[in-house]
């Protein structure tokens, strides 16, 4: 490959670990990795979920390793432009760079609430800076109004009940995490907060938002209203799309990729949060996914097919959260599933796979205490990938191994 | 000085499977491979605390529950990201149908 080098923009899981995959590979050109915060890669995950540790911000990789590697990492730099036809990016601080390829890993933004900014009461959560301002809003004494009931809402919930914090979380839905959780997990999870003192309310739409000097009003369509020192808005995220679109390239609810991970720019590809992409073991179909564990895998395959690999992308959606001291995790996507099988492992840990109407095992969703449903999780995942049938009563039964059903 | 610790009947691991075993303080993840021989490693991940005998034993990898991050258990390796710190190993040995672990 002869060589005007690589270049990776956008410096979190994907794109970081797009970086070192490409020498642990062999590359031996240039590596350009472009940030636009300022600081080292870190991780994202604990910043809803870090409770007392969370000043402490986890780096995904040691600074030194960046010149052991021989990747230049620019930090605290945007790229502004992209003309695919002279393999050129442009820069913010006005230099170009011209690639052999390029891997797009560019994330994705917090939605907002529409004509709502945000301000000193008034918070998304994406960087390190925002996970800092939500904090200091969680006071013993103080109120803390969370709108959303997906994972950001409901990790925040359970960070700030156990810093003391009084929270009310409301969601549109009639209960929270209606994508992709099931009914059953997600109501004990509802209850567990309700136990923890979580002011929940579901199916509620908001007429209005008032930012003011002494706090946030939140009106809802049946009058009521609700006040907090501020408001974290949890509702999702839109994927970093400007740089492909403005260069033609494919959009597709996010940057689209074919199941190499390639835009419909060959020499570009896109990994993570920003990218839509077909999942093999479900007939192909086109997804988007804000997981770490998916960032980590699409960076590795992305990094081995801008060296002119064919890897495909072939992994089974996985996802987790942590709220108080339960863990959800999710296999696959449910979707088109038509029977549920429950393993009870214990009081507290239990397990739903669902199944299509011939017997395949489509996902599977676990919640329990600490890793109690990790290893059925992981198994269950290995299932999926590989088309089974599982026995319905072997699923249903805690004593038979599923390792035994593989 | 090293000293030997009784940690349990060898039957008490399935094959292919690890358990927890907490003694003075510390704790530690004992596996049985599919070969039938016994290992010892610190019990928590390298990358975030999180115990691995809740983690899935295929072959001589040790995957962690939370991450995925994967280890040989027979060495310790950490086999690539997330986690790139290799586990501590102890000495195992089966005495009596008994499982013992080396620590100190």
């Amino acid at each position: 490959m002869g060589d005007r080098g690589m270049v990776i923009v956008g410096a979190g899981e994907a794109g970081v670990r797009a970086a070192f995959a490409l020498r642990e590979r062999g590359y031996q050109g240039t590596v350009t990795l472009i940030g636009d915060e300022p600081h080292l890669p870190y991780e994202r995950p604990p910043l809803s979920k870090a409770g007392e540790e969370a000043e402490t911000v986890r780096a995904i990789v040691a600074n030194e390793r960046f010149a052991e590697a021989g990747i230049t990492f620019l930090r605290g730099q945007r790229a502004i432009s992209l003309d695919p036809a002279r393999h050129a990016l442009l820069l913010e601080a006005g230099e170009t760079l011209s690639y052999e390829r390029l891997l797009l890993a560019t994330g994705a933004a917090p939605r907002q609430f529409p004509g709502i900014a945000t301000s000193d009461r008034i918070h998304v959560l994406r960087t390190v800076e925002d996970a800092s301002a939500i904090r200091r809003q969680m006071r013993e004494d103080g109120r803390l109004a969370i709108l959303g009931g997906g994972f950001i809402g409901l990790e925040l919930a359970a960070m700030g009940r156990k810093l003391g914090t009084a929270i009310t979380l409301f969601e549109a839905q009639p209960r929270v995490l209606m994508r992709g959780v099931p009914e059953k997990l997600a109501l004990a999870l509802q209850a567990r907060h309700v136990a923890e003192g979580v002011e929940l309310l579901c199916g509620v739409g908001i007429e209005t938002i008032a930012d003011g000097e002494s706090g946030v009003a939140i009106g809802f369509a049946d009058g009521r209203q609700i006040k907090a020192d501020a408001l974290v808005v949890g509702i999702g995220a839109e994927p970093n799309t400007r740089l492909a679109a403005e260069a033609g390239l494919a959009i597709d609810n996010g940057i689209a990729v074919d199941r190499h991970l390639a835009t419909s720019d060959p020499h570009i590809f896109a990994a993570g949060d920003c990218c839509s992409f077909p999942v093999a073991a479900y007939g192909g179909r086109r997804v988007r996914l804000e997981s770490w564990r998916n960032a980590q895998e699409q960076g590795s395959v992305a990094a081995a097919n801008m060296l002119g690999e064919a890897a495909p992308f072939d992994a089974v959606p996985w996802f987790w959260s942590d709220q108080y001291d339960l863990t959800l995790q999710v296999a696959g996507l449910s979707d088109g599933a038509t029977s549920t099988v429950g393993r009870t492992l214990s009081p507290e840990a239990e397990i739903l796979f669902h199944l299509d109407a011939d017997g395949r095992l489509l996902a599977a969703s676990g919640l329990g205490r600490g890793g109690a449903v990790a290893r059925d999780i992981r198994l269950a995942e290995m299932l999926i990938a590989r088309g089974t049938c599982p026995d319905r009563a072997a699923l249903a039964d805690p004593s038979v191994k599923l390792k035994s059903l593989l | 000085m090293s000293i030997w610790i009784d940690v349990c009947d060898k039957d008490e691991i399935d094959e292919e499977d690890v358990i927890r075993f907490d003694h003075d303080g510390k704790s530690y993840a004992v596996y049985r491979s599919p070969e039938d021989s016994f290992h010892a490693t610190d019990g928590h991940c390298t990358h975030e605390n999180v115990h691995l005998a809740d983690g899935l034993v295929m072959d001589d990898i040790i995957e962690c529950p939370k991450h995925n991050g994967r280890f040989n258990y027979k060495t310790g390796q950490a086999k690539g990201a997330p986690v790139c710190v290799n586990l501590k190993t102890y000495a195992v040995k089966v005495d009596g149908g008994r499982v013992f672990i080396q620590v100190g």
